[in-house]
């Protein structure tokens, strides 16, 4: 007797715990990832307001294809204002993840990490709270006439204080690199 | 009158003793527990030199008893001692019933109950509850891995999978209070969630010849078993608190467990643990905190013909992951790798941030049992865990406290056995299992999902049988089959569809285009049959046991979708829709001989693995963050091969040694390769003094020496990597593979038994690490970021009541 009333318990126990399991049935959402960049765009304006442009474009993200770089060739002795903005185009409307960026800007630094062989150097323009370079805006100032290849690093939760940071050099920088592009630069 | 009294009486005592020495005496001594028999129990009749012990049916006999009045004392090594009065004036059959010592109750109960009766041949080694209560700190693998063969797959120093003979994960099956735990066991970050403090007694099964488990088990299972009721009226208990230098915390484990003579009994079990980041001998290893609270409740009925078993858990587990192990892209690889020190250290703090993982596993169970006289019994099992998996990393945009992985798994599990066992040299076991998994990914993480939504079905028949040929031989066999069935909803990134050319394999299992991704229905069918023979053989002191079996193994989630990036070691894990069931042929032997003061344990074994499913480099791919390393899963075949020995001396009645040793060699037969992730060469000694005088003080010292493993994959790679001085692109070698050197720690603990009033108290003082050496383990995924945690300074109290 007291056998069946177990059975009895079990077999409710078992379809309680199996009903409540059953909501999911329909089609799973679909995620269009929020954190994903998949677009650099670097306007560069000179003094006289002309206006250069260095893009890269990851259409998938973190999946298979690619990356996509663009870019203008640039003017020899002249000095850039440079902006940089991070987008994530797979979400509709397009996701401006600069916004983020600059709300968190302790949390984050710009590199702009020139080749030997390019003639230019680049210096910050903008501070966080602490007084750390962001790297949002800069100054890309160009010598004489080269090529070569310009890396831009977007570095979250880098230690700023550690040497040569704040120069813009993220040898020591540590933190995670969530964008490493290479632009292929022609100074002319 | 006195003279006529005696006269009388020799009379009647002559007359006995002429006329009536032929009587017997004869019966069984039994379990009065679970009403199994008692081997080599004595029965002595007091005041003669009449003693004989029970035969391995428990069957004892006296000829030639005259009549009279005899006092009968039966004792068994594990059990208190009965005295029975009995007046004797004709042949009489007589069983004595033996309650156990609580102390041993459990081992002796477990034992029998276990493979020690049923699957004679498994080739197994057990823990014991000291052990267990000695690791109450630690985790499962940590306390396992003190058996030779047996080792650990680690993320950082509390995620700890346990490894049989080289293989883990999805290929060990873990069996918690008689269920088979579904707790995501196919990642190799994630442990067990099952809490040491809940086990009585843990079994490995080095194989898969445990059918009744499972048929998967290509590696082996592990059996928790908790605290058996004994039948009588009794309150038992026992506190262990632990407190640890290194972490500076500690940990608190309390079990309860009243029990009734009717056979009813009730049991809880708590645990609570907090540790803050625990510290290599050169810096503090930041976020590795961990806390964790665990309870456990049961009561059941164990009657002699029938009983249930009521089980609930809940193990609740809050795990800091290695700041310093979260990293972006193969650069940062690179600069970890090559600076040996983590990127991040900073103050200890007990406060585990992100990245971190936050893991609910819950299990109730319902058993019941009923048993027929000289047939057999029926057993029917539900159970129902509910895993629900959350793992935060640093995330921009204040979304760090919102998870990256949220999954909820949920298992439901009805099992029916049927044991045959009328005669007393065979038995037989039929089962039939049910199981349906749902796995649900939330998609509010704002991530893709890295397991998708997917339910899945099991069926599976098995059956067993244990055959006694004669004192000395026993067979065991079995076999199973495993029908899977898994039929998930998973989203493809379009370019990652095409990358894997499955538009033209799995064109119909499109169910909806969004465009950059697209709804996939993959529903895949797995057949798997699993078979095993077994065989002890015992001469004299020397016990032989040997096994062959085949085990097959369906692919697990990972295996079949994963598709996506994994920050704790920067590459991209690919599965494959294509991977099929992996089939393992193993052979092993073992030999055990216990003489004199020596005793030792030689298991060797050779496993062939048709379709092994493994995770390999092959190329890289260049994302917006960087360059990432492919990883991707593929069959291959294999073949493992290895030794474990365990050798023991008593030198003395204080004194005793022990060494323990294992090896395994892991082929990629197909590409002629070493695999990956094979445990090195291990080596423990250690020796215990006992000194009876000093309180029975205990001291124990052991040595354990882990070589470097020269046999590994070679997985490196070549990648530009950014000179950040010069600011120009550098071909980098990535040395992924190189395994750490050889080390050597050394540790030490000493314990002492105090009795008070009501309960015995057991203090334990341990250093481990006693040299605060520094190294590195090949089987610890962050072995890359930080040392291994040093010196560890372990107080324990241990109440026993």
């Amino acid at each position: 007797m007291k056998t069946i009333k177990l059975l009895s318990l079990m077999a409710i126990a078992l379809f309680t715990f199996s009903a409540c399991s059953d909501d999911d049935d329909a089609a799973p959402q679909i995620i269009n990832e929020e954190e994903v960049i998949t677009t650099v765009n670097i306007t560069l304006t000179d003094e006289n307001g002309n206006v250069k442009n260095l893009s890269l474009a990851d259409s998938d993200g973190d999946g298979p294809t690619p990356p996509v770089a663009n870019a203008d060739n640039l003017d020899a002795n002249t000095v850039y204002s440079g902006t940089i903005e991070f987008l994530n185009e797979l979400k509709t409307p397009v996701e401006d993840i600069t916004v983020e960026v600059a709300e968190e800007d302790d949390e984050h630094q710009v590199f702009y990490v020139p080749s030997s062989n390019l003639n230019t150097t680049i210096n910050y323009n903008d501070q966080d709270a602490t007084g750390n370079p962001v790297g949002l805006d800069f100054t890309l100032t160009t010598g004489e006439a080269s090529n070569g290849s310009l890396t831009v690093l977007l570095i979250h939760l880098p230690v700023k204080e550690a040497n040569g940071v704040s120069n813009g050099d993220p040898t020591n920088a540590g933190g995670e690199t969530d964008v490493e592009v290479v632009f292929s630069i022609n100074i002319q | 009158m006195k003279i006529k009294l005696i006269f009388l009486f020799s009379f009647v005592v002559a007359l006995a003793y002429t006329q009536e020495c032929d009587l017997s005496l004869e019966g069984y001594v039994i379990d009065l527990h679970d009403n199994t028999v008692l081997e080599n129990a004595v029965v002595k009749i007091k005041n003669t030199n009449k003693y004989i012990l029970t035969n391995d049916k428990g069957f004892y006999k006296f000829y030639g008893l005259c009549s009279g009045e005899y006092e009968i004392i039966v004792s068994h090594i594990q059990c208190e001692s009965l005295t029975k009065q009995i007046i004797l004036n004709e042949s009489k059959t007589l069983n004595f019933s033996l309650e156990h010592h609580l102390e041993s109750l459990n081992e002796v109960l477990i034992k029998g109950e276990l493979y020690n009766s049923d699957d004679k041949s498994a080739i197994s080694a057990q823990i014991s509850h000291e052990t267990i209560d000695r690791f109450s700190n630690a985790t499962l693998g940590d306390a396992i891995s003190t058996l030779p063969g047996v080792s650990s797959l680690n993320t950082g120093n509390t995620i700890v999978k346990p490894v049989i003979q080289g293989l883990h994960s999805s290929r060990v099956l873990i069996i918690n209070n008689n269920v088979r735990m579904e707790d995501q066991q196919w990642g190799v970050d994630h442990a067990p969630n099952i809490d040491i403090n809940s086990a009585a007694n843990i079994t490995v099964i080095k194989g898969s010849s445990a059918l009744e488990y499972g048929g998967d088990a290509i590696g082996g299972v592990i059996i928790a078993e908790p605290q058996k009721a004994p039948v009588k009226d009794t309150l038992m208990g026992k506190t262990i608190i632990t407190g640890e230098s290194n972490g500076r915390g500690g940990n608190m484990s309390t079990n309860l467990l009243k029990a009734y003579k009717s056979g009813l009994y009730f049991k809880a079990q708590g645990s609570f643990k907090r540790m803050g980041d625990f510290e290599a001998p050169d810096y503090v290893l930041s976020n590795t905190g961990v806390e964790e609270q665990n309870i456990a409740l049961g009561l059941g009925l164990n009657k002699i013909s029938y009983g249930f078993d009521v089980f609930y858990s809940r193990f609740d587990t809050e795990i800091g992951i290695l700041r310093a192990s979260h990293i972006g892209n193969v650069s940062d690889l690179v600069n970890a790798i090559n600076s040996q020190e983590p990127s991040f250290v900073d103050e200890f703090t007990y406060d585990i941030n992100e990245p971190k993982q936050d893991v609910v596993h819950q299990l109730l169970k319902v058993n019941v049992f009923k048993k027929f006289k000289n047939f057999g019994q029926l057993d029917v099992q539900y159970a129902f865990q509910n895993n629900r998996r959350k793992e935060f990393d640093i995330r921009r945009g204040e979304r760090s406290g919102i998870p990256a992985l949220d999954l909820e798994l949920q298992t439901h599990n009805l099992i029916t056995k049927f044991k045959y066992k009328k005669f007393d040299n065979f038995s037989s076991k039929v089962g039939l299992e049910l199981t349906f998994q749902d796995n649900f990914p939330d998609p509010d993480t704002g991530v893709r999902r890295l397991i998708p939504d997917y339910e899945m079905y099991k069926i599976a028949g098995f059956w067993t049988a244990n055959y006694q040929a004669s004192d000395d031989l026993y067979f065991n066999a079995g076999v199973r089959y495993d029908f899977t069935n898994i039929d998930a909803q998973k989203f493809y990134r379009l370019s990652r569809w095409q990358e894997r050319n499955y538009q033209i394999d799995f064109a119909d299992i499109i169910v909806e285009d969004f465009g950059s991704q697209l709804l996939t229905n993959p529903d895949f069918d797995y057949h798997n049959v699993s078979a095993n023979l077994g065989m002890q053989y015992n001469f004299k002191d020397w016990e032989w046991n040997t096994n062959i079996g085949t085990a097959s193994r369906a692919p697990n989630p990972s295996e079949l979708f994963s598709d996506d990036l994994h920050h704790s070691i920067a590459n991209i894990e690919i599965g494959d829709l294509r991977i099929q069931s992996e089939q393992s042929y193993k052979i092993s032997t073992q030999l055990k001989r216990n003489f004199e003061n020596w005793q030792f344990d030689i298991s060797t074994y050779y496993n062939f693995i048709d379709d092994y499913i493994l995770l390999e480099p092959n190329g890289i791919e260049q994302t917006i963050r960087g360059a990432f390393p492919v990883f991707e899963y593929r069959q291959t075949n294999a073949r493992l091969f290895g030794v474990d020995v365990n050798i023991g001396y008593q030198v003395n009645d204080d004194i005793s040694l022990n060494s323990n040793f294992a090896y395994v060699n892991g082929e990629d037969t197909s590409r002629n390769r070493a695999l990956i992730n094979m445990p090195p060469v291990n080596w423990q000694n250690s020796v215990s003094f006992q000194i009876e005088k000093w309180h029975n003080l205990n001291l124990y010292l052991s040595s354990q020496l882990v070589f470097e493993q020269t046999r590994f994959p070679d997985d490196n790679f070549t990648t530009p990597i950014l000179n950040s001085e010069t600011g120009d692109f550098e071909q980098k070698l990535v040395n992924i593979s190189q395994p750490p050197e050889a080390y050597h720690l050394m540790n030490f603990r000493a314990e002492m038994p105090f009795l008070i009033s009501f309960a015995e108290l057991k203090v334990g003082l341990s250093v481990n690490n006693i040299f605060d050496t520094t190294y590195r383990s090949y089987l610890n995924r962050q072995r890359f970021y930080a040392d291994e945690i040093g010196r560890n300074l372990v107080l324990q109290l241990k109440l026993n009541y």
